[in-house]
């Protein structure tokens, strides 16, 4: 079963600016699925769609099955939403924001009160239950909106850029909560704009820009399309001039750090041959985590027309690359 | 949806929901929500009804002391009802967590109907923090408990709904403001609480009668003491079309998404 099916949606804002020019997307029950794009491509309203926080101009949205115009109170049922900005009442204490939520999800108290303990405490936060909100980091909020998402145990979470802001290590755990979320069962509709999150992550994978889905497939097939790979190494010397190794491209990052990036033809066998033929010793090896960044800059830069002189988008301006940031 | 309530028993603990958090949150700050308008009328009591009622005599055929009890009483109810709805409201459309509400499944009837309530609670609260004010001045006997008791939730359910509506049209907290001072208070001193409209000249005695408070005031007048300046059967015919039209009203809104949804 679908676990959300969308048809020909389309959103005008009054001013006649059209969010969303007809998109179709479906998204398979127990999938990991990643929403990206780039600012003010449609993501925000489109999810803001899903949720019923922004009217539709057209168009039909399905979840699990039920029309979410005949519906609606099902359809929510079966929502979870993590919205990109905060949306709490700053003077509550931690606990009550969630039992609260799940209380206008029809939970009868008591019951509110155990699953608030129990998300609590799986987000880290029981500690923290009689805090006002107001006085939570940035980390501990975008932590207590998943938490507040989960009370009502949705079928299916969305979760607008979930990570924006917060620290790697409250990510890397919310990464690992999430998955375990997914492995439960619960489908998981993603957007962010850390292509490394969506690459680690999803699945399945759509791309939005300007209103439009430009690219719906998998993590994988979309990675396929990389002819090239790029890694970095950790070298035992210093180098102090890069030596030429045929069909290898590479980069110096400073004096004991280097950049390879090699064609799909090319094994890394034959990279440290060659660099071993040099005399270069490596102590460790990291694969670049852009490679998602890479097609979804080339992607968007290839529909915008907004293109720049070198032909990697590796080398594209910053002012390019703030389409991601 | 496992272990949640299913139709009206999920609705009621929606409702129950969003009323309990109403009242915590305005009797977490009682200080500004009920002292206010218990130190007011305080004041209006010592000032009005002592000081100068004395020399006034009677009103209405009342003492003047008595005779402006139910309107204070009723002031005090209608203005934190409609404060209450229209801050708390607004507020939640302000900081964002409408939201919670907005991407539940509670229908609107029941958003709508939680927040009146609590505004209604906020107005019930000061009405009878004044009545017991009152009690220290004049001896306060009950003409009719039943017509008291309705005047006083239908007047808080009517006002609620005006706050409401002023806070989904509202886009900043100057908005929430001009109401209460340019039309709700003007309305509430014109509606023969400090006066019988018996004194006005007939012209104005008519404008008086457009006055919708000026039923409210009567009808709780007639609860309190047995009089009225207007049939007490008129008065709760208009206080329900005003609550039928303005309820209908912030439904529409609602399912419109008007001032919360895009």
């Amino acid at each position: 079963m679908s676990a959300l099916d969308v048809q020909q949606l389309t959103k005008t804002y009054k001013g006649g600016f059209q969010a969303l020019k007809g998109i179709d997307l479906t998204v398979e029950e127990g999938d990991f699925f990643a929403l990206l794009g780039p600012n003010g491509a449609g993501k925000s309203t489109f999810i803001g769609i899903l949720a019923s926080l922004v009217n539709k101009t057209s168009g039909r949205v399905r979840v699990f099955g039920e029309d979410q115009d005949r519906t609606p109170e099902l359809v929510k049922s079966f929502i979870g939403l993590v919205p990109q900005e905060f949306n709490f009442n700053l003077f509550l204490p931690v606990v009550e924001v969630v039992v609260n939520q799940a209380g206008y999800y029809g939970i009868p108290r008591r019951e509110a009160r155990v699953r608030a303990e129990r998300y609590l405490k799986q987000l880290d936060l029981w500690d923290r239950r009689d805090t006002e909100m107001r006085k939570l980091s940035g980390g501990l909020k975008r932590r207590l909106m998943i938490a507040r998402a989960l009370v009502h145990e949705p079928r299916l979470l969305i979760l607008d850029e979930p990570t924006a802001g917060v620290d790697i290590e409250i990510r890397r755990s919310m990464w690992t909560f999430l998955r375990e979320l997914n492995a439960g069962g619960t489908t998981i509709i993603l957007t962010t704009h850390y292509l490394e999150e969506a690459e680690s992550l999803c699945r399945n994978i759509a791309i939005i820009n300007h209103g439009e889905i430009a690219e719906r497939t998998s993590v994988a097939s979309l990675l396929g399309r990389l002819h090239t790979e790029t890694f970095v190494l950790n070298l035992k010397g210093r180098l102090s001039e890069l030596p030429q190794l045929g069909g290898f491209v590479l980069q110096h990052l400073d004096d004991c750090t280097l950049e390879v990036e090699m064609s799909r033809e090319h094994t890394i066998n034959g990279l440290f041959e060659a660099l071993s033929r040099n005399g270069i010793e490596v102590i460790s090896l990291r694969n670049k985590q852009n490679r998602l960044e890479r097609l979804f800059l080339e992607m968007v830069d290839r529909r915008t027309g907004a293109g720049w002189s070198s032909s990697d988008p590796a080398d594209a301006p910053d002012a390019a690359r703030e389409v991601i940031a | 949806m496992s272990r949640q309530g299913v139709g009206w028993s999920r609705y009621w603990i929606s409702f129950q929901t969003i009323f309990v958090k109403e009242i915590l949150r305005f009797t977490r700050i009682w200080v500004q929500t009920i002292l206010p308008s218990v130190i007011t009328t305080t004041l209006y009591f010592v000032i009005f009804g002592r000081l100068i009622g004395d020399r006034i005599g009677t009103m209405g055929g009342l003492d003047y002391l008595d005779f402006i009890v139910p309107g204070l009483v009723l002031m005090g109810v209608i203005t934190n009802a409609y404060s209450n709805v229209v801050s708390s409201f607004y507020s939640s459309k302000f900081s964002r967590y409408i939201e919670e509400l907005l991407v539940s499944p509670a229908p609107n009837w029941v958003i709508l109907a939680g927040y009146v309530a609590g505004g209604v609670a906020r107005g019930l609260v000061v009405g009878v923090a004044v009545m017991l004010v009152a009690m220290v001045f004049t001896e306060i006997r009950i003409h009719s408990v039943a017509v008291t008791l309705l005047v006083i939730t239908m007047t808080a359910v009517l006002f609620a709904l005006g706050g409401f509506i002023n806070a989904i049209y509202a886009n900043s907290f100057d908005d929430i403001s001009i109401v209460p001072t340019f039309v709700l208070t003007p309305l509430t001193y014109l509606g023969g609480v400090f006066y019988s409209i018996e004194l006005l000249p007939g012209f104005w005695q008519g404008v008086s009668l457009a006055n919708p408070v000026l039923y409210m005031v009567n009808a709780f007048r007639y609860g309190l003491q047995g009089v009225s300046d207007i049939p007490v059967g008129i008065a709760f015919g208009i206080i329900a079309i005003f609550i039928l039209v303005l309820g209908a009203f912030s439904l529409h809104l609602l399912r419109r998404g008007v001032g919360i949804k895009t």
